[in-house]
């Protein structure tokens, strides 16, 4: 293991994966909400594109076989393996006025460390680390949440969609930075503020693992055997352009 | 203000859905502006609180990628999932409330003879068009470019970082109770429009699409005509 790491409830969290790691979050207890971005760490204009990925893929969720594309064609990472089976990619994030709306105000001052922290708000920390800001917050994922619509588009909360012990592997196809943020969904109707831990992992793919001629992911749609060759093309770029080229 | 507009709900033929149809009283020669956008172009401008702005869908089927922005701080713009939570719906159409990222409408639909447009479909790129439809489509033009091209004329500093999730007015992009995602035939037609009322001053950033790669233009893109009055004394 590169890292094992508990993801606390409100915690927010941001790394650069390399090409070929793979990062496994576990809803231990159940009933999490993990929202995550996505951008490429060499050059972070390049990012996550909800519309992108979900037109290629005739999806409005993600699972395994599918993949999370950026705003440049290529994949950012693909989700090898998924035992939850529905992850939110069209409800945003919960942000301060929703927070205080379901949970009251929650602040630091009163609570200390359990204080109630927002997804937006801890996006906007993270990002900053990393020199980003409000101008690179866009349609983001929220792994282990389900929001379903009817026919005349009206939003539904599923309860139980994430069931404990819940785990998803994302393999980055580029090298990639995450920012997670695991804070309660602003959609989901309970009045405490309690959001469970949720398990972090990275770990370097098995020759098993790596996205092969007959990968699941590559082969699902012949726009991602598409979308994999224009990444294998970026890979080659940023190779030949060597230590000179592209580093951040 | 809709006094004339005697039967409000109107059942389209083609949806299953019976979508909620309502005109506006407004009549285009008191407007302040007036012009016609042909397809494959971009336009952008300010429009000030309280003014009215109308998109007619000239020849019907017509996607009109659009984004809008705090006019005095653009770092707040539109939020296509804010704008989805906050109204608990998928689709766009009267009474929808244009949200930003910061939670605040930019704009409100006022009007809508159309009934349904979207934020999940995004705009087309080079790059995405060559996932989609072939790796040769790179050269087609498409709504980045325009946008792109929009934001670098204004000389604002704006550029790629400024696109979020977009809106396409006179869109159809439904999606099931099982989670897949459709592209159907336009429910627009010749002469529908969408019109909103602007809550801040906003500017707006508009690409004509000129998809020819799906249903999303009927296969021919066409102009569109944009209106804005002044708002009511």
């Amino acid at each position: 293991m590169i890292l094992e790491e508990t993801l606390r409830g409100g915690q927010a969290w941001s790394r650069r994966l390399a090409r070929g790691q793979i990062l496994r979050l576990t809803d231990t207890a159940g009933g999490a909400c993990v929202s995550a971005l996505f951008y490429n760490a060499r050059d972070p204009l390049e990012r996550y594109n909800m519309a992108d990925t979900l037109k290629a893929q005739y999806t409005a969720f993600l699972t395994a076989g599918r993949v999370l594309y950026s705003d440049m064609g290529r994949v950012l990472v693909s989700i090898i393996g998924d035992s939850c089976g529905w992850h939110d990619t069209i409800s945003g994030c919960g942000d301060v006025a929703a927070s205080e709306a379901h949970f009251g105000l929650g602040g630091y001052q009163e609570l200390r460390n359990e204080f109630h922290r927002n997804a937006r708000d801890n996006f906007i920390v993270e990002l900053s680390k990393s020199g980003l800001g409000k101008r690179d917050l866009v349609a983001n994922v929220n792994f282990f949440a389900r929001v379903s619509a009817d026919d005349t588009g009206r939003l539904a909360w599923v309860a139980g969609n994430s069931q404990p012990g819940a785990y998803l592997d994302l393999r980055a196809e580029m090298d990639t930075l995450v920012v997670l943020s695991n804070t309660p969904h602003p959609l989901d109707p309970a009045t405490t503020y309690a959001p469970p831990a949720v398990e972090l992992s990275i770990r370097a793919a098995s020759p098993a693992e790596r996205p092969g001629p007959d990968d699941r992911c590559r082969t699902s749609r012949p726009e991602n055997g598409r979308g994999f060759a224009l990444t294998e093309a970026y890979a080659r770029e940023v190779e030949s352009a060597g230590a000179g080229g592209g580093m951040p | 203000m809709n006094s004339r507009h005697s039967s409000p709900r109107i059942t389209l033929p083609v949806p299953i859905t019976p979508f909620v149809l309502k005109e506006s009283a407004l009549a285009p020669w008191r407007a302040i502006h007036d012009e016609v956008l042909p397809a494959g172009r971009g336009w952008s401008r300010e429009i000030a609180r309280g003014q009215i702005f109308r998109i007619v869908d000239l020849e019907g089927n017509q996607a009109v990628d659009t984004l809008f922005f705090n006019a005095h701080n653009p770092d707040e713009r539109y939020s296509a999932t804010d704008t989805i939570r906050s109204q608990g719906n998928l689709y766009l159409t009267t009474g929808t409330r244009l949200m930003s990222g910061e939670g605040r409408p930019l704009l409100t639909i006022v009007a809508d003879t159309c009934g349904r447009h979207d934020t999940l479909g995004g705009a087309c790129s080079a790059e995405s068009n060559q996932v989609r439809y072939a790796l040769e489509k790179k050269y087609m033009h498409n709504c980045r470019d325009s946008f792109l091209l929009e934001l670098g004329r204004l000389g604002r500093g704006m550029g790629k970082r400024d696109l979020p999730s977009n809106i396409n007015f006179f869109m159809n992009v439904p999606v099931t109770s099982s989670g897949e995602l459709s592209f159907a035939d336009g429910v627009s037609a010749p002469g529908r429009y969408v019109e909103m009322r602007a809550e801040m001053d906003v500017l707006a950033l508009i690409s004509n699409c000129p998809q020819l790669n799906n249903p999303c233009n009927a296969y021919n893109p066409t102009p569109v005509r944009l209106l804005i009055w002044d708002a009511a004394p």
